[in-house]
C-alpha cells in the first residue's frame, strides 16, 4: 500500500467515525452556527476599534430619575437615544434605542416585576469631553465619554466595567427597503431582507434590526451564567469558535460541552473575582449570541492584569442592560431578584421524589407502579403522565380506553396522600371537534403566519396551532381551562408539566417557529425566547385560580427566560443515560441557580438510552441532592422503576430517596429563603467562599444552601472521589459517619456503591425528619431531629421553617413558624424569628445530635412556662457525637437545652 | 432468654387485637403482663436493655426497632394488625399514624386524626367469597389437570409407541431403498447405452442433412452480391467489422476472404466461420410480429417451467400426481435433446427435424429403468416421511411440558385475545403474535424460549423472545403468566415496557391440589 493509500484509508475511517458520532448525537446541521445566522455573522464581522458613535453632550438632560443623551453614528448620522438610570440597590440601567425609529422597536414586557425604582443621579463634573455622575457613596462614579462614546463605571480609581470600550456598539436602524442612505455602510448585504436556512425562508419585512454592545471587565477571569448550555459552570473563551447562543430550541440528543442553544435562555452573566461579583442582565428576548473573551491586558505601564470582554448580539429589539454592581455574590442575587422576582415557593411535596416515564400506559399501570413503591417501601410523592395519556395528543383530555376513570385514579393517589402531574403542551391539535382548538380559533388567539392566517406547524398531534401566549387575554382564557369543571377528570392533586414550549415545531426552521410569524404587531423574532415563559406563567395562574387563589401551583417547564423562576420548576430537557450527562447535571443546574432559577433538576437515569444499574443508582444518589428530583425515561427504553434491578440496587435507591425525604425540612427552608431573598438553593462553592480562588471553577460538587456540601459520585466503577472542603478555619462533618474534617483541603474519600459524599458545615444546625413515610404529606406531623454541627469555636446556628406546606396562607395570613436555633455557650435554644406570625404544629423535637461535642455532666431542658426537666443523653467518644434523647418539646415554641 | 422473649412478644402481638375486651392502659403493640411489668426490656437483637416504660414511648431505642412495635419511631419496625375477621398482617411501622388506613381494623391510625372504618369483616367476607370461588376453580381445575396429565401420559405413550413403530418401519424402508437403488442402477446402465446409441445415430443423420442443405445453399450463391442478398447480410450487423451500422459490399467481401466471387470450397470455409453468428443472431431477433407464435411460445415456456419445478406440488399432492409425474419425466428427457431455446416456428421447421421415436428395444429398456426409478423414488419418499414423523415426534416428546406433561395439551394449539386495536395470538411452545384489527400485517412478538417462573414455581411463566425487532430497541418478547383456571384462555395482554409484552393466561394445568375447602375458609377466620 502506498503512503497515499494509507492516508486515504485513514481519512475514510476518520470521516466514517465522525459521521457515526454525529448521527448518534445531535444533528448539528439542523441548527445554525453564527456564520449561518445572517445578523450574527454580520455583527461578528465587525472588529474592535474606535466606535463610530459620539455622545452629543449638548443634548444631555438630567431628571430626577434618569439622564438622557443622544448618540450620533458618525457614519450614517443616525441618532440614538441613550437613557441612564441609577437604580435602587446598586444597579445601573442603560437603555439605547433609536431616537426616532420609523416604527416602534420591541421592548420586553412582563419580565420585570416592577418598574425598577430609581435613585437620584447627580453630575459631579462635566466638560466637553465627558460627564461624571455620582452613583452614590463616596467614590462610585459613572463616566460618560463623548468622543468616542463610552461608559465607565468606577469605584475610586478602579474601573469596574466599561461599555463600548472596544467600539462594538452597533444599532441597525429600521428603514424601508430601497430607501437607502448615501453612506457606504448601508449597502445591503445578503440576509438583511430575507434569509434561508435549509428549506426555510425567513422573510424580513422590517429588514436588518440587530444590535450589539461590548462590555469590558478589568480584573475578571471568571464569568458564569447565560444558561441554558450543556457546558461547564465557568464560561469558556469563545474566540475562534461559536459564541454562546441564546435561542430556545428543542434539540434532539444534545451534545455536551457545546455553546449551542438549548431549551431555555436567561440573558444574565455574572462576573466574579476575589474582590467583587457583578452581573449583566441583557433584557432582550430575540435570538442572542454572547462572545466571551478572557485575556491579559497591560494597563498604564503596570504589569498585565486579567480582563474579560463580553459582547452581546441580538437580532432585534433594543439595548436594555442592567448592570448589577454587587459587590458580594448575595448582593447580585438580591439585585437580580429585585428586577425579575424570586423563585416561587413550591408546595413542599414537589421537593420530594417524582416518578415519571414516557409513558405510564393506563390506570392499571399507574396503580401497579404506585403499589410497587409501597411494596418496596420507597417513598414517592408524584407520578407523572406523558403525552400518551391524552386522547390523540389533545391536551386537557384523557384517552378513554387507557384512562376511563381519571378521577378514580387521582382519588386512589389522594388516599395515599400522593399526587399526579399530566403534561399540557402549547401545540394544539387542529381538529374542529376539539373544544380547545375551536375556542382558540374562534377567539383569534392563535399566532398568525406572515400572511395573517393561523400559523400551523407539525408537532405530536400532527398539524397544530400555537396559542399566542404573549396576549394577556389568551393567557387569561388558558388559565381558565384548568378550572376543575373545564379540565375534565382533574382534581386538586393534579398538577401540570409544560413541555415543547420553545416552541417546538417539528417542521419549522431549527425545529421551532418561523421568525416572521406574528404575535399581534410583533414578529416571533422579537419575542421568541419569551414564549415558554408565558406558557408557564399562564399555566401556573390557572392552577392558582382553580383553587380560588389558595393553593400554590406546581408547573414544570422546559423552555424558560429571565423571570421564569416565578412560575415553578425547570428541568434540563432530554438528556441521555450516560455518565457525562450525569456529570453535566451539576453545572447546568448551578448555572440556572445563579440566574434565579433554583428549582432545577435533570432526568434521573437519563431520558434517552438505557442506564446500567450502576449509573441509575449513582444518578438517584446525585438527584436526591438536587432541587428537582424526578426520574424519567424515553418510551423506547426498558422499564426502570427502582425495584427492577435486583434487591441490592433497590436497597441503594431506597436509601438515596430516603435521604432526600429526611432532608425535606432543610430543602423547604432553602426554598423559603430563595423566595424571600433570591439566593440560589443549589450553589457553586464560590458563592459562599468568594475569596477562595480554588472554588471558582469547581462544578463537580456544590452546596445546598450554606450548610450542606455534596460531591456526588459520577464516575463509573469509582473507588473514591476527591472533594474540596472550602473555608480556612472551617470544619466539615461527614453526615453519615459524623467524622470531622478541616476546611480548605482536598479530601480523598473512598467510596462504595452506597456512598453519597455529603458534608455538613461546622457552625450549622440542620433539622431533619428521620421518620420516612410513603409520601411527604404523611410526614407532616412527624418530629424533628436536630443536627448541631459545632464550629471551631463550639458554636452553631440554624433555622426551622414550618407551614402547611401547600397554601399561600404563609403569605396572606402569616401562617408559619420561622425560628432560629442557636448553640452557644453550651446552650441550644430556639427563638422566634417572626413573632407576629401564627401557626401551630404537632411536630416536636425527637432528638438532638451535637457533632464535635464534649461529654456534659447533665442536660436540662427549659421551656417558656418555666418548666425544667432533665434530658437523657448518650455520648460517643469516638465520633464526639452527643445525642440528647427525646427532649420532646414542640417545634414551634421557645426552649433551651443546657449542657452542664 | 431473649429467644423466649421473642416468642412471647410475637404470640402476644398476635393476640393483641383480640384483646379489645380486656382494655387496660398499656403501651400499644406489647401487652403488659404482671411478669413483664417493670422488668427492663432487652432489644430483640440484644443490642441494649431499656426500662420497660420506654417500650412504645415513641422514641427509637433499639437498633432493630423492637422497642417500638406500636409507633413509627423506628425506621425498621413492623406493626402487627390483628384484623379480626380478616387476615392478620405486618405493616412497616412508618405507616402508623400517617393518615392512611392500612389495617382494616384501623389499629394503625390511633393518633393521626384519620377516620378509618373497620372493614375487616367486609374484607373477610369478600375474601372468603373469592377464596371459595378460587377454591372451586382450583378444585375443578385440578381435576381437569389430572385428566390432562392422564391424557398427556397416554399421548406420550402413544407417541413413544408410534416412534418405536416408526423406528421399525424405518429400518425396513432403509433396506428397501438400498435394494431398489441397486435395481435402479442396474436398469439404468443399459438404458443409458441404448439412449446414447439412438441419440448418436440421430445426430449423425442430422449432420448429414445439414451438410446437404448447406451445399445446396452454397451452390446458389456465387457472387458476393448474391450472398449478401441471400443472407440479407446488411441487416446482420453482428458481422459488421467497423460497426458503422451497415455492412457494405466491400466489408462483405472482406468477410469472404477478399474475393468478390467465391467457389463452393472457399465459401464453405468462410461460411463455417460466420454461420454461428448468423444463426445465433437469427435466434436473438425478436419474434416475428405474429400473434399466434408468440402465444405458442409463451405456452411453451410455461409448460417448460412447470416441468422444471415438479417439487412445487410434489409435497402437497404426492400421491395424486404420480401418473402425471411419469409423463413429466418423459417430456423432460425428450426436451433435453432439443436446444432449449426459443425459436420462431418458421426456423424450427426449416432447421430442425424431430428425433425419431426410440426403437422398441430401447423404449422397453427406458420403460424398465423408469419403473425402477419410480420405485426407488417412492421408497425414498416413504423413508423421508417416516424420518419427518420421527423428528416431529421426538421434538414433541423432547419438549418440557411440565413435571407431569400437564402442558402437553397446549402443543400445536393457538389461543386468541381481541382488544380494541389488536388480535393477540398465543400458540404455546411456538410463538406469540399481534395482528391489527383493521388491516396491517401480523407482528411476531416472540418465539418460544423457555419456562421462566421463579425458583420453585418454574412452570408459572413462559418466555417468548427473539420476536420482530423494534426501532432503536430490543427484539420484541413476551412473558406469559399462567394462572389456574378451568378454561384455557388468554385473559389480558399489555406492553408494560416498549416491545416487552405481558400476557395473562389461565389453564387448569397450573392448578395446585387444593387444600380442603374447610381448611381454606376457616384457616383465615378463626382469629
Amino acid at each position: 500500500m502506498t503512503r497515499g493509500n494509507v492516508e486515504m484509508c485513514l481519512y475514510r475511517v476518520l470521516v466514517l467515525s465522525v459521521f457515526l458520532s454525529i448521527t448518534q448525537a445531535v444533528d448539528r446541521s439542523n441548527f445554525k452556527t453564527c456564520d449561518q445566522s445572517a445578523f450574527c455573522s454580520r455583527q461578528r464581522a465587525m472588529k474592535p476599534g474606535q466606535s463610530s458613535y459620539t455622545a452629543l453632550l449638548e443634548t444631555l438632560e438630567l431628571s430626577d430619575s434618569h439622564l438622557t443623551v443622544q448618540l450620533l453614528n458618525n457614519n450614517n448620522k443616525v441618532l440614538l437615544l441613550l437613557e441612564l438610570y441609577r437604580l435602587q440597590g446598586n444597579m445601573t440601567r442603560v437603555k439605547i434605542n433609536e431616537l426616532k425609529p420609523i416604527k416602534a422597536r420591541y421592548e420586553v414586557p412582563d419580565v420585570l416585576i416592577t418598574d425598577p425604582p430609581t435613585e437620584l443621579m447627580s453630575v459631579v463634573a462635566q466638560d466637553e469631553h465627558r460627564v461624571v455622575l455620582s452613583l452614590g457613596g463616596e467614590d462610585w462614579r459613572l463616566i460618560l465619554s463623548a468622543q468616542p462614546f463610552r461608559l465607565d463605571i468606577m469605584e475610586g480609581p478602579q474601573v469596574l466595567l466599561s461599555l463600548n470600550s472596544r467600539g462594538l456598539l452597533a444599532f441597525e436602524q429600521l428603514r424601508i427597503q430601497g430607501e437607502e442612505e448615501e453612506a457606504e455602510e448601508e449597502v445591503d448585504q445578503p440576509g438583511m431582507w430575507e434569509e434561508t436556512f435549509k428549506t426555510h425562508a425567513d422573510t424580513k419585512p422590517n429588514g436588518p434590526s440587530s444590535i450589539s454592545l461590548d462590555f469590558s471587565l478589568p480584573g475578571v477571569e471568571h464569568v458564569y451564567g447565560i444558561p441554558e448550555h450543556a457546558d461547564g459552570l465557568r464560561l469558556k473563551n469563545t474566540d475562534g469558535g461559536d459564541p454562546y447562543r441564546l435561542y430556545n430550541l428543542d434539540v434532539f440528543q444534545y451534545e455536551l460541552f457545546n455553546p449551542m442553544a438549548l431549551y431555555g435562555a436567561v440573558p444574565v452573566l455574572l462576573s466574579h473575582n476575589t474582590h467583587r461579583t457583578m452581573g449583566l442582565f441583557w433584557l432582550n428576548a430575540a435570538e442572542t449570541w454572547v462572545d466571551v473573551s478572557s485575556g491579559q491586558v497591560g494597563v498604564c505601564g503596570s504589569s498585565e492584569v486579567p480582563q474579560t470582554d463580553v459582547r452581546w448580539i441580538s437580532e432585534s429589539g433594543i439595548i436594555d442592560v442592567f448592570i448589577m454592581l454587587g459587590p458580594r455574590p448575595n448582593d447580585v442575587f438580591t439585585q437580580y431578584s429585585s428586577l425579575t422576582g424570586t423563585q416561587a415557593f413550591p408546595p413542599l411535596s414537589s421537593l420530594a421524589y417524582h416518578q415519571c416515564r414516557w409513558n405510564y400506559n393506563d390506570q392499571e399501570d399507574v396503580s401497579a407502579v404506585d403499589q410497587g413503591f409501597d411494596e418496596h417501601d420507597i417513598p414517592y410523592d408524584f407520578i407523572w403522565l406523558d403525552i400518551e395519556h391524552t386522547d390523540g395528543k389533545r391536551y386537557f383530555t384523557w384517552d378513554n380506553n387507557k384512562f376511563p376513570q381519571p378521577k378514580d385514579m387521582l382519588q386512589g393517589l389522594l388516599d395515599k396522600r400522593r399526587k399526579m402531574v399530566t403534561i399540557v403542551d402549547p401545540h394544539i391539535k387542529v381538529d374542529s371537534s376539539y373544544k380547545i382548538h375551536t375556542e382558540i380559533r374562534s377567539r383569534g388567539y392563535y399566532i398568525k403566519n406572515k400572511d395573517g392566517g393561523d400559523y400551523e406547524g407539525w408537532c405530536w398531534p400532527g398539524n397544530a396551532g400555537y396559542p399566542d401566549f404573549t396576549n394577556p387575554e389568551m393567557r387569561k382564557w388558558w388559565a381558565s381551562m384548568f378550572a376543575y369543571d373545564q379540565y375534565e377528570g382533574s382534581m386538586e392533586n393534579l398538577y401540570t408539566w409544560n413541555d415543547m414550549n420553545e416552541p417546538s415545531v417539528f417542521n419549522g426552521p431549527e425545529v421551532t417557529m418561523h421568525k416572521d410569524a406574528l404575535h399581534g404587531p410583533w414578529e416571533h423574532r422579537d419575542i421568541h425566547n419569551l414564549y415558554g415563559f408565558y406558557v408557564q406563567m399562564a399555566t401556573a395562574e390557572g392552577q392558582i385560580q382553580r383553587s380560588g387563589g389558595l393553593e400554590r401551583p406546581f408547573v414544570l417547564t422546559r423552555a424558560f427566560f429571565a423571570g421564569s423562576q416565578r412560575y415553578g420548576a425547570v428541568w434540563t430537557g432530554d438528556n441521555a443515560a450516560e455518565w457525562g450527562h450525569l456529570k453535566m447535571s451539576i453545572p447546568m443546574c448551578l448555572s440556572l441557580g445563579l440566574v434565579g432559577i433554583s428549582f432545577c433538576g435533570a432526568d434521573v437515569g437519563g431520558f434517552f438510552k438505557t442506564p446500567s444499574a450502576e449509573l441509575l443508582v449513582r444518578w438517584y444518589q446525585a438527584g436526591a441532592y438536587q432541587p428537582f428530583f424526578r426520574a424519567h425515561a424515553h418510551l423506547d427504553t426498558p422499564r426502570r422503576e427502582p425495584w427492577l434491578f435486583g434487591p441490592d440496587n433497590t436497597a441503594l435507591i431506597r436509601e438515596a430517596v430516603r435521604q432526600r425525604y429526611t432532608l425535606l425540612p432543610y430543602w423547604y427552608l432553602q426554598f423559603y429563603h430563595a423566595q424571600r431573598t433570591g439566593q440560589p438553593v443549589m450553589r457553586p462553592l464560590w458563592v459562599e467562599y468568594p475569596e477562595d480562588i480554588a472554588t471558582f471553577s469547581i462544578d463537580n460538587e456544590f452546596l445546598i444552601g450554606r450548610d450542606l456540601l455534596v460531591h456526588p459520585v459520577t464516575d463509573e466503577r469509582s473507588s473514591g472521589v476527591t472533594a474540596y472542603l472550602p473555608g480556612n478555619g472551617e470544619v466539615w462533618y461527614d453526615v453519615h459517619t459524623f467524622q470531622r474534617h478541616d476546611g480548605a483541603q482536598n479530601l480523598s474519600i473512598p467510596v462504595t456503591m452506597s456512598s453519597i459524599p455529603v458534608f455538613q458545615r461546622g457552625g450549622s444546625i440542620i433539622c431533619r425528619k428521620n421518620r420516612v413515610r410513603r409520601s411527604s404529606s404523611c410526614m407532616e406531623n412527624d418530629p424533628y431531629t436536630l443536627y448541631v454541627a459545632l464550629d471551631s469555636q463550639g458554636k452553631a446556628e440554624g433555622e426551622i421553617y414550618i407551614d402547611d406546606g401547600h397554601t399561600f396562607k404563609h403569605k396572606t395570613d402569616k401562617q408559619f413558624i420561622h425560628r432560629r436555633l442557636s448553640f452557644t455557650a453550651n446552650s441550644l435554644s430556639s427563638s422566634d424569628l417572626s413573632p407576629d406570625s401564627q401557626f401551630t404544629t404537632a411536630s416536636w423535637v425527637e432528638q438532638v445530635n451535637i457533632l464535635g461535642a464534649q461529654k456534659p455532666d447533665a442536660v436540662t431542658l427549659t421551656t417558656t412556662d418555666g418548666g425544667e426537666s432533665s434530658v437523657e443523653f448518650e455520648f460517643d467518644p469516638d465520633t464526639a457525637v452527643l445525642t440528647l434523647r427525646k427532649p420532646g418539646v414542640n417545634a414551634g415554641v421557645n426552649w433551651t437545652l443546657h449542657l452542664r | 432468654m431473649s429467644c423466649a422473649l421473642l416468642l412471647l412478644l410475637m404470640s402476644l402481638a398476635l393476640a393483641m387485637g383480640t384483646g379489645a375486651a380486656v382494655e387496660i392502659q398499656r403501651p400499644r403493640g406489647v401487652p403488659l403482663s404482671s411478669e413483664l411489668e417493670n422488668k427492663p426490656f432487652t432489644c430483640l437483637d440484644g443490642s441494649s436493655t431499656i426500662p420497660f416504660d420506654r417500650v412504645n414511648d415513641d422514641y427509637c431505642d433499639c437498633r432493630d426497632g423492637s422497642d417500638e412495635p406500636g409507633t413509627a419511631a423506628c425506621p425498621n419496625g413492623s406493626f402487627h394488625c390483628t384484623n379480626a375477621g380478616f387476615r392478620p398482617a405486618f405493616i412497616p411501622s412508618s405507616r402508623i399514624n400517617d393518615g392512611i388506613c392500612d389495617c382494616c381494623d384501623t389499629t394503625d391510625e390511633y393518633n393521626s386524626g384519620a377516620t378509618c372504618q373497620n372493614t375487616c369483616r367486609e374484607m373477610g367476607r369478600k375474601e372468603r367469597e373469592s377464596l371459595q370461588i378460587m377454591a372451586e376453580i382450583t378444585k375443578e381445575g385440578f381435576l381437569l389437570k389430572q385428566q390432562l396429565i392422564h391424557e398427556a401420559k397416554r399421548g406420550q405413550e402413544d407417541k413413544q409407541g408410534k416412534l418405536t413403530e416408526l423406528q421399525g418401519s424405518k429400518k425396513g424402508l432403509e433396506e428397501k431403498v438400498e435394494a431398489l437403488r441397486t435395481v435402479k442402477e442396474t436398469a439404468e446402465d443399459p438404458e443409458k447405452e441404448a439412449k446414447e446409441r439412438h441419440l448418436k445415430a440421430w445426430e449423425e443423420q442430422k449432420e448429414l442433412l445439414r451438410m446437404e442443405k448447406d451445399k445446396t445453399r452454397m451452390a446458389e450463391c456465387v457472387t458476393v452480391g448474391d450472398i449478401q442478398r441471400y443472407f440479407r447480410l446488411q441487416s446482420h450487423l453482428e458481422l459488421d467489422p467497423d460497426s458503422d451500422g451497415s455492412l457494405s459490399e466491400t466489408e462483405t467481401q472482406g468477410l469472404l476472404g477478399g474475393a468478390d466471387k467465391v467457389d463452393t470450397s472457399t465459401f464453405e470455409t468462410v461460411w463455417s466461420g460466420i454461420k454461428d453468428k448468423y444463426l445465433s443472431e437469427g435466434q436473438s431477433e425478436p419474434p416475428a410480429p405474429v400473434e399466434t407464435p408468440q402465444e405458442e411460445s409463451r405456452d411453451f415456456v410455461s409448460d417448460h417451467d412447470s416441468d422444471h419445478y415438479p417439487e412445487d406440488y410434489a409435497g402437497e399432492e404426492e400421491e395424486d400426481v404420480e401418473d402425471d409425474e411419469e409423463d413429466d419425466h418423459d417430456e423432460e428427457e425428450e426436451e433435453e435433446k432439443v436446444p432449449p431455446t426459443v425459436q420462431t416456428p418458421e426456423k424450427r421447421e426449416d432447421d430442425e427435424v424431430s428425433m425419431p421415436p426410440y426403437d422398441t428395444e430401447t423404449q422397453s429398456l427406458i420403460d424398465a429403468a423408469q419403473k425402477a426409478r419410480d420405485d426407488f423414488d417412492e421408497a425414498e419418499r416413504a423413508l423421508r416421511e417416516v424420518d419427518d414423523q420421527m423428528k416431529n415426534l421426538e421434538k414433541e416428546i423432547g419438549f418440557d411440558f411440565g413435571p407431569s406433561a400437564e402442558f402437553a395439551y397446549l402443543y400445536s394449539q393457538c389461543y386468541e385475545l381481541s382488544t380494541s386495536e389488536y388480535i393477540y395470538r398465543l400458540c404455546p411452545f411456538n410463538r406469540v403474535s399481534q395482528k391489527p384489527k383493521f388491516g396491517g400485517s401480523e407482528t411476531n412478538l416472540g418465539l418460544w424460549g423457555q419456562w421462566a417462573g421463579p425458583e420453585g414455581n418454574l412452570y408459572s411463566v413462559m418466555k417468548y423472545d427473539h420476536g420482530q425487532g423494534c426501532w432503536q430497541g430490543p427484539n420484541r418478547s413476551t412473558t406469559v403468566k399462567l394462572t389456574c383456571g378451568k378454561e384455557t384462555v388468554v385473559t389480558s395482554t399489555s406492553e408494560p415496557s416498549r416491545c416487552e409484552y405481558l400476557m395473562e393466561f389461565t389453564t387448569p394445568a397450573v392448578c395446585q391440589e387444593p387444600a380442603s375447602l374447610d381448611e381454606v375458609l376457616h384457616g383465615h377466620t378463626e382469629l
